[in-house]
């Protein structure tokens, strides 16, 4: 849940997506799902390699297409996710140590 | 095992050790990224900062394997292209 925590507070900003298949898609992010599944806005992709995106503004990307999300540092709080990491490293140890 | 034992060594307890440090991913389809390590969890998602990933590919007729590299300054990475993860001072 830690990423998808991570991408909730980057929504309505500006990302850059990096599909398996190679495309890039730059584009606003509207929301994200437990899948990380993104719904992005206002995109702009490599259209004179893959002029198939040339009139789309606004798509959904299923998570499992995707290999890279480049973000501007200046959103991101690195302190504050190396703590969750650590807290959530330890949460799904103590899972185990319950049973679950 | 027990909860306080913070030294207990599942595989990615190696991960957590390598949190705030530069480290090498080996990733599907030629690709490595090296850079420093902020989050990661289960799946082996991952997010670097000042990465540099390295792509390496061969021209048609040509045996030679080269190489070209991308500069990314905050990237997050989706665990199932995660072949390995290895502290960068071991490469």
């Amino acid at each position: 849940m830690l990423f998808f925590s991570f991408f909730k507070t980057l929504v309505d900003q500006e990302i850059t997506v990096e599909l398996k298949n190679d495309v890039e898609i730059k584009g606003t992010l509207k929301s994200i799902d437990q899948y990380l599944n993104l719904k992005l806005d206002n995109i702009s992709a490599n259209t004179t390699k893959y002029p198939h995106l040339i009139a789309v503004r606004n798509l959904f990307i299923r998570g499992s297409n995707i290999r890279y999300i480049h973000i501007n540092p200046s959103l991101v709080d690195t302190n504050l996710l190396q703590d969750a990491s650590r807290r959530e490293a330890m949460a799904s140890a103590g899972d185990k140590i319950g049973g679950k | 095992m027990s909860e306080s034992n913070s030294t207990s060594s599942e595989p990615l307890d190696l991960i957590r050790l390598c949190l705030d440090e530069q480290v090498f991913v080996k990733l599907r389809g030629s690709r490595e990224m090296v850079g420093k390590l902020h989050a990661y969890d289960m799946h082996c998602n991952m997010v670097l900062s000042d990465a540099t990933e390295t792509i390496f590919y061969t021209e048609q007729d040509s045996p030679e394997i080269k190489s070209r590299t991308k500069k990314s300054d905050m990237v997050f990475i989706r665990g199932d292209s995660v072949i390995l993860v290895s502290d960068a001072a071991n490469v």
